[in-house]
């Protein structure tokens, strides 16, 4: 069982990882205009023709 | 004209010089308006920056003071396409954003920390049942603990402060049982790995925070959704008022600039934005979103006059007062503070659920202590068992049941053109029995219309045309009839009397009876509550009867309504030969009419002492207090911005219908509501019984939570179902052209003889 010893640590460093960047995109306010960001990719003039 | 336009007020200045303001802007609807708006202002000479949110309709700009003005920004936006509506978030608002974002935040934790410890409980569970050994098992429940604590200590945080603030006004509310079920849970969790148990409730804590911030969140956007859409209209909306500066300037500045004492000019046809008294010019002012009167009053110098009015003819100046100290205004407020008082006794659905729940669940936990003291267990187990009882029977379904369920609904009449300005209003719309309508600008349109019924159209359309040049209130309600919005060149309007033009080289007159060479028409019998407009053009005369008209499904929804076995009744604040008709027309028999607004509330006061619930639809700022003292109310978006602030919801759109759907959509939430405690109920008489005998272990405990909770938002989704399709209005087949007035050919919906039980005029024994 000596294999816990990495793998639990490094499970929780995952999740970890994923609530530090869940906390990261809400102080960036990417929750702020959910639909306006679903659009935003929509326009494709930025590409040269 | 040589005014300049002064929103500073809006201005948030940096020392640097560098200027921010938030829009409101209208007319945004696909993803090219993002890019056209925010290309379009940045391209600017002095624009730093411009960011749309599309969700909101807002749009933000960054700019250099010294290059660029506010003015100049919309002026920009308007040749685009676009209006923008300078915009100042209310502090309820920002409030709000920030709990949102907190309370995200602490669904995060919860969420986080409840993943990771059922992934340590899961594998103690199966390891329970194998070959694990104790000390691994102990690792396992101190790792959960090192992450339980923390996170239950963050993310608890809204429910612990807020069951702290009920216990210290000494009040019992759903957060009291959840923060002790929670603290007991960990208390007795922490105890449990110390002394190497078996089991740990970590997850069971965790899980419920992560299911009641769920719920907490979803109560929280919804209110937010419809206040952020109402303050977008408020925006829409805000006037601008011209101010005579001292040394004779016209600045035009946004109304919440006004302060006493300036003096203001209000020209024919504007709203009056501010109280005041009249300084000089004469008028005859609308007051119909007041007092319901739809005959105009006549203002001289030294009148007072509230903001909210319409002037007439003639130019006013006027002296700003401190708004509040007229007569109306006063009362209006006065009534207001008692019927709030009176209302804030009802109680929500959810609190009454809580205040029953919360000592059955405490009583229940304390008897299991007891009781197996008494049956001879030892302590430790009798301890354990209450603590699971009071775990599992945690109000985590009760808590969604109802949040859930109103999220949905929200939604549901937000589609069909009504927004909630409050959570609960859905429940007491539902529980309502009586419906009492105001007349002027809720049974009928907030503007006039023209009655056609006997003009030649190609005359009416040259009229149209040319009242598109005029500034009377009267002409407006004629040029929008105007098929080709094009006015004729060089229109000369005469104030106070009318406007003349060449078409075609034959001169063309609109405005009073004298002015266009006619003898005064007669008002036709019955004919009294409409305005008249002459026109004549070559020798041809026309006089053009415009008056307040019938929402156009008015009568289709009354009697909806009274088919759904609602009362139906009238109070009106104009005169009772206006009201009869309406009411006829209606087929309402009971009406009342010239009521004064402390009237209106002892009617209401009336009602509910027979036991009625009353659902007050008005819009007159002298329909404000009788909306707070009603059971329910909602109001017409049109209405006067007091009135709005004590609806339960507003109505969007120039149909009744929103009204009827409301109802609808209500009492369905509300039985999806009851359905739902009783869910939560039947999960509770299962799993208490299993509690109490000792035998919930925490995978039970864990299923059974989920499990509930799951349910209760399934069926919460069942309010989407049975939609507009179960509205029994013709809303499709509509043409909003078609404007159904009073007195035309369309036959009158034949009126009960039954008398009607409330007296035709003023009842003293009533008001008294």
């Amino acid at each position: 069982m000596n294999v816990l010893i990495y793998l639990v640590p490094l499970a929780l460093l995952l999740g970890l990882s994923g609530l530090v960047g869940f906390m990261w995109t809400l102080k960036n306010g990417q929750y702020d205009d959910l639909e306006g960001a679903a659009l935003r990719i929509l326009p494709d003039d930025d590409i040269a023709p | 004209m040589a005014e300049t336009l002064d929103l500073s007020q809006f201005i948030e200045l940096s020392e640097s010089g560098a200027a921010h303001m938030t829009f409101a802007v209208d007319g945004v609807g696909c993803a090219g308006c993002i890019r056209k708006i925010e290309s379009g202002l940045t391209k600017l000479p002095g624009v730093i920056d411009a960011r749309l949110n599309f969700t909101q309709r807002r749009l933000a700009v960054d700019w250099r003071d010294n290059e660029i003005g506010a003015a100049d920004i919309i002026q920009a936006l308007e040749q685009i396409g676009y209006q923008a509506h300078p915009f100042a978030p209310e502090r309820v608002e920002a409030d709000d954003s920030h709990q949102a974002r907190w309370l995200l935040k602490c669904l995060a934790v919860a969420g986080f920390a409840a993943m990771n410890v059922m992934l340590l409980s899961i594998s103690v569970w199966s390891g329970n049942v194998s070959d694990m050994t104790a000390v691994t098992r102990d690792l396992f429940h101190w790792l959960s603990a090192l992450i339980a604590l923390p996170a239950a200590a963050y993310a608890g945080q809204p429910f612990f402060q807020s069951a702290w603030r009920a216990l210290r006004t000494r009040q019992l509310n759903m957060d009291v049982p959840i923060t002790v079920g929670v603290t007991l849970a960990l208390g007795l969790s922490l105890y449990e790995t110390a002394t190497h148990a078996v089991h740990a409730y970590f997850d069971s804590a965790l899980m419920l925070l992560f299911f009641l911030l769920c719920g907490r969140y979803l109560d929280l956007a919804m209110r937010r959704k419809t206040k952020l859409f109402a303050g977008n209209l408020a925006s829409f909306k805000a006037e601008f008022a011209h101010r005579l500066n001292a040394n004779g300037e016209l600045t035009r500045l946004p109304v919440s600039a006004l302060s006493p004492g300036d003096r203001i000019l209000v020209r024919p046809g504007e709203l009056i934005p501010a109280d005041g008294v009249v300084l000089s010019g004469s008028s005859a002012i609308d007051e119909s979103l007041m007092t319901g009167e739809t005959t105009a009053r006549t203002v001289t110098p030294g009148t007072t006059v509230y903001a909210g009015s319409i002037n007439g003819s003639g130019a006013l100046t006027v002296k700003v007062v401190v708004a509040g100290t007229g007569t109306l205004v006063d009362e209006v407020e006065r009534l207001l503070d008692k019927a709030i008082e009176a209302k804030s006794r009802i109680v929500r659905l959810a609190d009454r659920a809580a205040r029953l729940y919360a000592p059955v669940v405490h009583t229940a936990a304390a008897l299991t202590c007891i009781g197996w003291l008494i049956a001879g267990a030892s302590p430790h187990f009798a301890i354990v068992t209450a603590i699971a009882v009071l775990i599992i029977t945690c109000p985590c379904a009760i808590a969604l049941a109802i949040p859930a369920v109103q999220v949905v609904a929200a939604g549901q009449l937000f589609r069909s053109g009504v927004i909630l300005n409050s959570g609960d209003a859905i429940e007491r719309i539902a529980e309502t029995d009586v419906i009492v309508f105001d007349k002027t600008g809720t049974l009928t349109l907030p503007d006039p219309a023209v009655d056609d019924s006997a003009i030649d159209p190609d005359l009416l359309e040259q009229a149209a045309r040319l009242a598109l040049s005029s500034h009377h209130p009267l002409a407006a309600a004629l040029a929008r009839r105007a098929a080709k919005r094009i006015p004729y060149p060089a229109a000369v309007e005469e104030p106070g009397r009318g406007v003349r033009a060449l078409i075609d080289g034959v001169e063309a007159r609109l405005g009073s009876a004298a002015f266009c060479g006619l003898s005064e028409a007669e008002p036709h019998a019955g004919d009294h509550d409409a305005s008249r407009i002459a026109f004549s053009y070559g020798g041809r005369s026309a006089v053009i009867p415009i008056r307040q008209s019938l929402r156009p499904d008015a009568i289709a929804v009354t009697q909806a309504l009274s088919a759904r076995g609602f009362d139906l009744m009238i109070l009106s604040g104009d005169r009772p030969e206006a009201v009869r008709p309406i009411a006829e027309r209606l087929g309402v028999t009971q009406w009342l009419a010239a009521l004064t607004p402390a009237e209106k509330i002892a009617v209401i006061e009336l009602l509910k002492s027979q036991g009625r619930r009353v659902l007050m639809v008005g819009d007159g700022l002298n329909d404000a207090p009788a909306l707070a003292a009603a059971h329910a109310s909602l109001s017409p978006i049109t209405a006067a911005h007091l009135t709005q602030a004590h609806a339960d919801a507003l109505f969007l759109g120039d149909r009744l219908a929103p009204v009827l759907r409301a109802v609808i959509v209500s009492r369905k939430a509300r039985s999806l509501m009851r359905q739902n405690l009783a869910l939560a109920v039947v999960y509770n008489a299962l799993a208490v019984p299993i509690a109490v005998a000792g035998l919930i272990t925490p995978l039970i405990a864990a299923v059974a939570m989920s499990g509930s909770s799951i349910l209760v938002t399934l069926n919460a989704l069942r309010a989407r179902f049975g939609g507009p399709g179960e509205s029994i209005m013709p809303s499709k087949s509509g043409d909003d052209a078609v404007v159904a007035t009073a007195g035309t050919a369309e036959p009158l919906v034949a009126s009960p003889a039954a008398q009607p039980s409330f007296a035709g005029h003023h009842n003293a024994e009533l008001v008294s």
